[in-house]
This record gives C-alpha cells, structure tokens and sequence, in this order.
C-alpha cells in the first residue's frame, strides 16, 4: 500500500491491525469496526486510534465513537465503487475531525472527488502506485480550477465565484 | 478565426434563446478536454489499465462497439444553434464517415472515431459550447427535456433553464459520479408529458401549487429495460428552492443502497421496487431533512441567471393566419401533406413549429449526412432564429419558423432528401442501432425499421392510419424503448435465429403505459406482414377520431391477437 496526501506520497505513521492480532501497547493502530468497541476499552483514552469500515458501514453506528477517534479509513473495493463517497460525506457531517481516508483501489482521476468528499488521504494497492507515479497524483488536483457543485470541500464553487465577479 | 466563422460569428450579436457559456463553463469544458486527453496518454503508455480507463472513457461517451469506437455527444435538453449542427457536421466529415446519428436522448453518436482522434474531437466541440460529459457511465446522464420548450401552447414553463441548472450541478459531482448504474433525469414543463418523465430514473414535471408559485413533481425509478417500470411519483410539488438538495437526498440514497452484485438489477428502479416506494420515499425524506441545505440556499439567484438566456427571440407581430401558406397549401399537394402532418401549432400567432423527420421511406431511423446537417443549420439561420432541437423520436425541430416561411422552407429541406411527411406517423419509427452496429444486440433492429417503412411507403395511406409510434429494440437493452410503443417490437435470439416479440399498448406520456405481448416472436420476415395485420384490424374496427392506442384500449388485447394467429395459419401476406 502506498499512501497519498496533496498530490504527494508521503510515510504513514498508521499500522493496520490484522484480526488475530493483539492490541499494541503504543503506536497508532486502525482497527476493524468488528474489533472498535474492544480497543476502545482496552486502550488508554488518549493512545491514537482509527477504524477500517466497509463501504457499507452504517454512519449512525459510529457516530458514539466519533471524538474518541483520529482517522477513518473508509475501504474502496473498485474504482467503480462510489458508496465510500456517500459515507465520507455522512461521517463529516457527523462531525468527525480526525483524518479522513480513501483506502483501496482508487486511482488518480479520482483524487479530487476524494478530497472534495472530505477524505484528507488516498490509500491505494501497490500495483496503482507502481503505475501512477507522484506527477500523476499531483497534476489531477490541478486538473479543473473550479467546480459547479457547491457544498462540498476543498474547491471553490463556480456559482460562488460567478457571484463574486462584478456583474 | 477562419472566413468560414466569421460569417456565423455575425449572427453571434442576435439575441440568444439559449445558454451561452460564461469564462467559468468554458474553463471547465476545456479542463475536461485536457483531461481527456492525458487519460487517452496514460492508457496508451499503461499508467492507467483497460479496467481502470473504461469508466473513465464512458464517463466521456466514448464506447467500444462492435467495430469500432463510438463517441455520443451531448446536446443538452436538446437545444442546439446552427452554428453548433455546423461544427457537428464539419466533425462527420473530418473524423467520422460523413454522418452521425441521432439518438432517443437528444445525444448524436458518431459511429467511426479512432481513439487517438478524439480528443481533438472533443476539443472540436468545446469551441462551440459542446462536450461528452456523461453521455454514458455509471454518472448523471444528459438531461433531456421536451423538444417544444418554449413554444408549446401547453406550457407552464420553459423546462430548459431547469434543465441547464441540472446539467451543470451533475458534470463531475464528486460524490455520484460513481454510481451503481447509469442515472437519467428528464424534465418537462407541459400539460402534454413529450419528454417520457415517468420512464426516467428521475422524472421532473414543472407546475404551480395552489399558492402559484413554481415547483416541481419529483417521480423517482421509471425506466426500460429488461425490467421496464413507470416510475412513481415521491413528491408532488416540491418548492423550487429545494431543488439541488432534494436531488442529493435521492442520489445519496440510491449511491448507498442502489443495488451492485448484479448490473441488470442496479438502476434505481429496482430498488424502488425491492424496497418499497413508501419505505424508500421515508429514506430519501429522512436523508433531506438531516442534511445541511444552506449550501443550495442560493438557487434561485443562478436559477434566474440561466433563465435570462432563454428569453423569446425577437418575434414579429403577425396575423394568426398566414394567407401565403394556406395559399402554398391550397397549390401543392406535397406541401399540403407536410403542413398537416411535420408542423405543430405555435405558441406565438403567425409562427409555427417545423418537425422535420429523420426518417425517410427505407432510411436509417435517426441518421443525417453532414450535407444534410448543414442545410438543417441554414433552415435554422434563414427561417429559425438560428435554433434547433433534437427530439427523443430522433427527429430535428425548427422550434420558430414563421408560417410565411413554411412553403421556402419545406422547398429547401425537400432539396436535401428532409421533407418526409411522416411525423408522428407509423414510419417514424424508433430504433436502436442493433446488430448492425451494437456489440450488445441479439438482433437486427434497422432492416426491421426499414422493412416497415417500405411496406407503409403510401405517405396518404399513412395519413389514414394517423397517430402511431413503433418502436424498436434488438435486445433486451431497450434502447429503442419497445415497451413504450404503441407497437413495440423486441428482437430476440432464439436458437440462432432472429426473434420478434411484438408488444402493443405502450405509452411513453403521462397516462404512462407499458406495452403488452401479443403472442410468441415471428421471424425477421414477417414483422412488417403482423403489424400490416394489426393496423387492418384496427382500421376496420376504430370510431372515429379514435388513435390506434385509444382502439387498443377500448378493445383490448385479445382482438388484435388474430393478427399473429393468421399468420401462423397460412403464413401468407394478408
């Protein structure tokens, strides 16, 4: 896996905890939602802490656990498969803060519709970073100047601007 | 600027009935061109694989056929300028064989581009304020809407700034650009429904509240299809200003719970169905009232915006009648046939709306040379204010000919092979492009359609039979929207032999209908020969003034069944 913040790859201090895994005494983990209400009462309050969820994962679910948390990864199976976009926009307006990430298959021409749904960082398989380079990354955020819709993050919105331009 | 466009940029000083771009639509068509072609880069040097490039290149309506690529331009809500059907034809003869082909969705589809020319394709159109975004893909569709906006005497309301408003909210929509299937919206603002919006994933009816203020009826999960449904209406007026957000409510359900284990099974008619209109309409009212509308707060104020541009061209004050035409009528028969049946009345006194059929006798449903494109510009320059319009029955419309003009006009169309008298009738038929071009099909759809149109050549016996639309698929697809026939034909695969099912009954307006089976398929030969037998039953039997839809209704479906019966007796022409 390769990890992808504003166009740049960058190191990831996160380790994603595999099922049969104990919990770490320290570090920054991501754990599975299975496993989220366990490591909430085993960690120390303030140890670092971030959930893996499906792409399915039902928002309201989560909502309890929200402040206690510092990333939400949300898993995308396909570049086909929009359902994660929903859910970050769902988990943002439940007031999450932490860092917000795009895991899975998702590949540069996608960045900007990640980043303008609220995610903050592009997890992606091996194989798509061996093919897309940091030059590739970079240059899709820069791809449009502004969008129509308005609403979501990250870009200024064209009718905000059309307003904004004298008449 | 080369002499060609400068004697069209001329007519750019005449007030617009249309959208123009502004600096920011502009930048974004040509950001998505750009785009493009780096996405076609990057395929070719393997930065992005076969799996990863094809929704990107769908996404931009370009397909893989049968024998080549296919790329369907965009002509939203069907509204185009001359100039624009200029560009279009100077594209069909540079990258394409010389013709394109217009669609059900108010979309024209070149047959033969090759990949690495498109770009410069789509960089063609963005000259002209034309794109492919989202003309196919798993994402918001092209908007279509009622070809006679704005000139129906039926109308409430223009539907094309709403339509204009809903183009620009879906191109590139960071959250439903990845949806589990492809999503149609379509939007009239008649008292007659010409646009189909109870066969639209989402179908939007502009009408007043008993306040009168403008609002829309929302009707959610129609489509066609394997599983075709009428869609159901979720909200029956809905205030303007909560327009966009309602719409994010909808998607937003339908990109969560939208069915994606089985593609046939993904349109959000099947969820309305499996879910339940009532269970599912609570969903989409819960998701709307938690979500934070301010955003969308400022809709009306763009709303306006857009609206300015489709202002009334300058008419002039005339007659109700105009004794030139009922002269030219009185004086050529040919002419006569085509003001009674390709011209509707017009909204403003003394003008007229020009139907002007892409079908001809033993043609192509749909298709125009790019000879035939250029004179459809001229009409539209001398005698239109220089507007045109695709319909959803591939038809070209002159939405403002003055009457005095009809007889000029028809003579010029008449010299390009574009005055067939035929709209509305039983040979303007709609058809998918089927085997002979789609990798899809399971049968041919276009010999069938000419088939027909040859066995009905007499254009008065034609006139005899009146209203009448035939529609035809060569697969299950529905592409050529058989089940909103009111003769539906549907070709099949059955043991390696082409297979029509015939449906009747189908209704694409707002007393929405879909057709029924008549009986078991017939072979490709004898589809012409079963509909001749259905028309003669209904001939014999109508009262007067009554449509072949209406007689279906009245009589029902077992008396038109001896259609098939005596054809499978004797299997001779009746």
């Amino acid at each position: 896996m390769a990890l992808i913040s504003e166009g740049r790859f960058i190191e990831d201090g996160w380790r994603r905890l595999a099922e049969e895994e104990s919990l770490p005494k320290e570090g920054k983990c991501i754990v599975s939602e299975a496993r989220l209400a366990e490591a909430i009462g085993a960690l120390p309050s303030d140890a670092p802490l971030g959930v893996l969820l499906a792409n399915t994962a039902d928002p309201a679910k989560l909502a309890p656990y929200l402040s206690r948390l510092s990333l939400v990864a949300i898993a995308f199976p396909a570049p086909g498969d929009g359902r994660g976009f929903s859910l970050a926009r769902l988990i943002r307006r439940a007031g999450f803060k932490g860092e917000l990430r795009a895991s899975g298959r998702l590949i540069a021409d996608q960045a900007t519709h990640a980043l303008r749904c609220g995610f903050d960082t592009i997890e992606i398989a091996s194989d798509i970073a061996a093919r897309q380079n940091a030059a590739q990354w970079s240059a899709a955020l820069s791809a449009y100047g502004a969008f129509y819709q308005q609403g979501y993050a990250s870009r200024a919105a064209i009718l905000a601007e059309r307003r904004k331009a004298p008449a | 600027m080369n002499a060609h466009d400068q004697r069209h940029a001329a007519r750019a000083n005449a007030p617009t009935t249309t959208y123009l771009y502004d600096a920011y639509d502009k930048a974004f068509v040509k950001s998505r061109v750009d785009e493009f072609r780096e996405q076609v880069r990057r395929r070719l040097d393997g930065a992005l694989s076969e799996d990863e490039f094809r929704p990107l290149r769908l996404m931009n309506g370009l397909y893989l056929q049968l024998h080549a690529y296919m790329l369907r331009v965009a002509i939203p809500y069907g509204t185009l300028t001359s100039r624009q059907m200029r560009r279009l034809a100077e594209i069909a003869d540079k990258w394409d064989k010389g013709y394109g082909h217009f669609t059900t969705r108010q979309n024209l589809q070149y047959n033969w581009p090759k990949l690495v020319d498109t770009p410069d394709i789509l960089e063609a159109l963005a000259d002209v304020e034309m794109h492919a975004i989202q003309t196919s893909g798993n994402c918001i569709r092209n908007v279509t809407a009622d070809q006679f906006a704005g000139v129906a005497t039926d109308e409430f309301e223009d539907p094309r700034p709403t339509a204009e408003f809903l183009r620009q909210w879906s191109s590139l929509h960071p959250e439903f650009s990845f949806l589990p299937r492809k999503f149609k919206i379509a939007v009239s603002g008649a008292k007659e429904d010409r646009a189909a919006i109870k066969f639209h994933d989402i179908g939007l009816r502009v009408h007043a509240n008993e306040r009168g203020e403008a609002g829309y009826e929302v009707i959610v999960g129609g489509g066609l299809g394997r599983s075709p449904f009428v869609g159901k209406t979720v909200r029956a007026f809905l205030p303007r200003a909560d327009l966009l957000a309602y719409l994010e409510a909808i998607l937003r359900v339908y990109n969560r719970f939208g069915r994606r284990d089985n593609k046939y099974k993904a349109r959000i008619k099947i969820l309305v169905h499996e879910t339940g209109l009532e269970q599912l309409t609570r969903e989409i009212e819960t998701e709307f009232a938690a979500m934070d509308r301010a955003p969308f707060a400022f809709d009306l104020e763009e709303f306006e915006r857009i609206r300015g541009f489709f202002a009334p061209p300058p008419y002039e004050t005339l007659p109700a009648r105009s004794e030139a035409f009922e002269e030219a009528r009185r004086k050529d028969a040919a002419f006569d046939a085509f003001a009674s049946v390709n011209v509707t009345e017009h909204k403003i006194p003394g003008y007229a709306i020009v139907t002007v059929s892409l079908k001809p006798i033993g043609g192509i449903p749909g298709d125009a040379t790019s000879d035939q494109m250029r004179v459809l510009a001229e009409a539209a320059e001398r005698f239109g204010f220089g507007e045109l319009r695709v319909s959803h029955a591939q038809n070209i419309v002159l939405p403002h000919v003055k009457q005095d003009d009809l007889f000029a006009l028809w003579r010029l169309l008449d010299g390009a092979k574009l005055a067939t008298p035929n709209a509305g009738l039983i040979s303007d038929i709609v058809s998918c492009p089927g085997l002979d071009y789609c990798a899809l099909a399971t049968a041919r759809s276009i010999p069938i359609a000419q088939a027909i149109s040859e066995r009905f050549k007499d254009l008065e016996r034609q006139r005899l039979i009146g209203e009448l639309g035939i529609k035809i698929s060569g697969c299950i697809n529905a592409c050529g929207h058989h089940h909103i026939g009111a003769i539906g034909v549907l070709g099949l695969e059955k043991r390696g032999k082409e297979s029509y099912q015939i449906t009747l009954g189908g209704d694409p307006t707002l007393s929405a209908a879909i057709g029924e089976l008549l009986g078991p398929g017939v072979v490709a030969e004898d589809v012409a020969t079963v509909i001749e037998s259905l028309i003669e039953i209904y001939l014999r039997e109508r009262r007067e003034g009554e449509r072949f839809l209406d007689a279906w209704r009245r009589l029902g479906q077992a008396r038109f069944k001896e259609a098939l019966l005596r054809e499978g007796e004797d299997g001779a022409d009746i």
